[in-house]
């Protein structure tokens, strides 16, 4: 599936490349540009390049700009945010999110603080980059999102693009950075294709996009989920609902701004998370936005999330865990008819990333 | 970092002396709730940081923790800073946003010090190896306690550093207390020298009340680091006479035998030191520290506290 996104870039290039492609371009052009870019991690010198994200850059770079790592997160993070103190910028990539709760010590109480506890006299211009796995049996280990852990955090920073196009961006925003990025790539976006310009730009943090604009209902979704959630208004036009589809691209800062302006406009709003619920980055959404519009509009909201259970390793279990196209377009429904109006059963539409992926992780 | 003119017995005294004096006036404020903040001294173990420190350069990193004060003052930290900072002031070297816990001090590359345990050990071999990605000339030196050697970080920092060959020198501060936690309750096996050795790194123990061999150990491990050798351990033993946290004695607590530290006080690395020193040139470096800290504190009380502005800056750098 190809994704359009309109491009910050007012120029008409339509070369595409996939999501794990235009990271590996952010990569490889921020470390030609500047020589204190290295990126460390487990594998990320192996065969696979940590799916084909770091592929050879150790070839092309050197060893001592594209490394391997002990399997020591903890100590690792550490290194890394030593190596930023000193000037460095340092890309540390996890080939599964799970495994980055062994670094939350130094990602929480060193990196995000840095800066504040010796009042400027530190900064850490550090990149994570966790990638969120999904299909073909990760269980309930290889699955998780956490995302809104760090949301949680002053001082981190949180981007969680959707298209490659602001993959590209976003990553390179966050290299040139000098404070901590986490950056959240879901696996199942890796092989996903869309317009990258060749030339290097920065998507700014704290600024949605509109991927797709309607009048009825305002749909938040984030990172994979965005992608579920413009199939699932492609379902509703057949109930005649127009909905607006929002990725907010970078969940902290959030551009609450550009939700809350299309929820004062439409009255609805459903947030469709790429995680869990309670405590969730649905959450931040929902009470922000009514925080800001609460006052003067009336407006019905809905989240969807993962289950409130582990991720079953099994597929016929596993697809109940996670929203689909279908689902959103369900919720939606009722959320803009209402309980009592008549059922309407969306549409078949394949998720084709993840029906396809075999991994094998 | 003291002024290399002197002789090794003097530049130490001076440092330690200045530790020594900076804390005995912490202790004398306390009461007047001036230092709001939680101080953990260095008391008793003022030779490890001026006996390591003396070897090093201003572009040489320094990693340390919580219990700090004694590495900032060795290193050459800015004094009248750190009383400010002690204060909550805005002149403090953190503007007030640290406190004892984490002073830090750039220009003298002191970098700022963290109060979860271990947790700074491996930044500092990020700095190391940055500093070979860098072709630096400078070393790192990491401080920590034995305490933190419990923690796995320590372990994964020593692998790496070894197996990167980094310049770095480890210092353990072993000083047998985790808070009232004795070593012997923790540590399984032979030893910190012998963790050190299965990692590659060379190690050595040095006894207590031999300020001046830690200084001659302490120059050559350092020798070592700098010819590009690799990591060094050093295992200093040494005593903290008063509490883990705060000002005061700890001998209502019984977690350690009075005659043990009756007899580290006894032994003092202070009075060793001095008495290497003939007795005017011992005078003349206690005045110039004393007027050195008098001067600090008055630094520090005639600054002012930050505006409320000031809370919400630096969450992000730049």
């Amino acid at each position: 599936m190809t994704m359009s996104s309109r491009a910050d870039s007012s120029r008409a290039d339509n070369r595409t490349l996939t999501y794990g492609e235009a990271v590996f371009e952010a990569t490889r052009s921020e470390m030609a540009r500047d020589p204190s870019v290295f990126v460390m991690g487990q594998g990320v010198d192996d065969a696979r390049g940590m799916f084909g994200t770091t592929l050879g850059l150790h070839k092309e770079f050197g060893p001592e700009r594209s490394f391997d790592v002990p399997l020591a997160e903890d100590a690792m993070t550490g290194v890394g945010i030593g190596a930023a103190l000193m000037g460095m910028r340092p890309i540390q990539v996890h080939q599964r999110m799970d495994f980055v709760l062994l670094c939350m010590n130094q990602i929480v109480n060193m990196a995000s603080k840095m800066s504040y506890m010796f009042s400027g006299a530190h900064k850490v211009p550090l990149v994570i980059r966790a990638i969120i796995g999904r299909s073909w049996g990760q269980g309930a280990q290889h699955s998780q999102a956490f995302h809104s852990y760090f949301m949680h955090v002053p001082g981190l920073r949180v981007v969680a693009p959707t298209t490659p196009h602001d993959a590209k961006g976003c990553l390179i925003q966050a290299i040139r950075d000098d404070n901590p990025v986490i950056m959240i790539e879901h696996r199942m976006l890796h092989n996903v294709k869309g317009v990258v310009p060749p030339e290097s730009y920065e998507i700014p943090y704290g600024k949605a996009r509109v991927l797709s604009p309607g009048k009825d209902v305002t749909i938040v979704g984030i990172s994979h989920m965005a992608l579920e959630c413009v199939r699932a208004k492609h379902l509703l036009e057949d109930a005649g609902i127009d909905a607006e589809v929002i990725d907010p691209v970078s969940l902290s800062p959030l551009d609450i701004s550009t939700i809350a302006a299309s929820v004062e406009r439409t009255g609805r709003l459903l947030v469709v998370d790429t995680g869990w619920l309670s405590c969730g980055a649905s959450s931040e959404i929902l009470s922000e936005t009514f925080e800001r519009i609460g006052e003067r509009r009336h407006f019905v909201a809905k989240r969807l999330g993962y289950l409130p259970t582990p991720c079953p390793t099994t597929k016929i279990l596993e697809n109940l865990y996670y929203p689909s196209p279908q689902s959103i377009a369900q919720a939606t429904y009722r959320l803009v008819r209402g309980e009592s109006a008549p059922a309407w059963v969306p549409g078949k539409v394949d998720s084709a990333e993840v029906a396809e992926f075999r991994g094998p992780f | 970092m003291e002024e290399r003119t002197n002789s090794p017995a003097a530049r130490l005294y001076r440092s330690m002396y200045l530790i020594r004096r900076v804390e005995e006036e912490i202790i004398r404020l306390y009461p007047t709730d001036k230092i709001k903040s939680p101080v953990h001294l260095s008391i008793g173990q003022e030779a490890v940081s001026a006996a390591v420190c003396d070897h090093l350069e201003k572009s040489d990193v320094l990693f340390g923790t919580y219990r700090g004060h004694a590495l900032y003052l060795a290193k050459g930290g800015d004094v009248p800073r750190m009383m400010a900072e002690l204060y909550g002031k805005v002149d403090g070297c953190a503007r007030g946003k640290a406190g004892s816990m984490h002073l830090v001090d750039p220009s003298v590359n002191m970098m700022g010090t963290s109060a979860v345990v271990a947790t700074g050990i491996s930044n500092a071999v990020g700095a190391a190896l940055a500093l070979k990605m860098q072709k630096s000339k400078a070393i790192v030196v990491c401080f920590f306690g034995e305490g933190a050697t419990d923690e796995g970080a320590w372990h994964e920092s020593m692998n790496f550093a070894s197996l990167k060959k980094l310049p770095i020198l480890f210092v353990c501060e072993n000083n047998f207390y985790a808070i009232y936690s004795h070593v012997k309750d923790r540590l399984a096996g032979p030893g910190l020298q012998a963790r050190s050795k299965a990692y590659g790194i060379p190690a050595e123990l040095v006894e207590d009340h031999e300020p001046m061999k830690l200084h001659e150990r302490a120059g050559a491990a350092i020798a070592a680091v700098r010819r590009g050798e690799g990591p060094r351990f050093l295992e200093c033993m040494t005593y903290r006479w008063r509490d883990h946290v705060g000002p005061g004695e700890d001998r209502i607590h019984k977690y350690r035998p009075d005659e043990e530290l009756n007899a580290k006080i006894e032994g003092d690395n202070l009075k060793i030191v001095g008495e290497l020193l003939p007795a005017d040139q011992r005078k003349s470096i206690e005045a110039a520290v004393e007027k050195r800290v008098a001067d600090a504190i008055a630094f520090a009380e005639a600054s002012t506290f930050p505006e409320d502005q000031e809370v919400y800056d630096h969450v992000f750098a730049g």
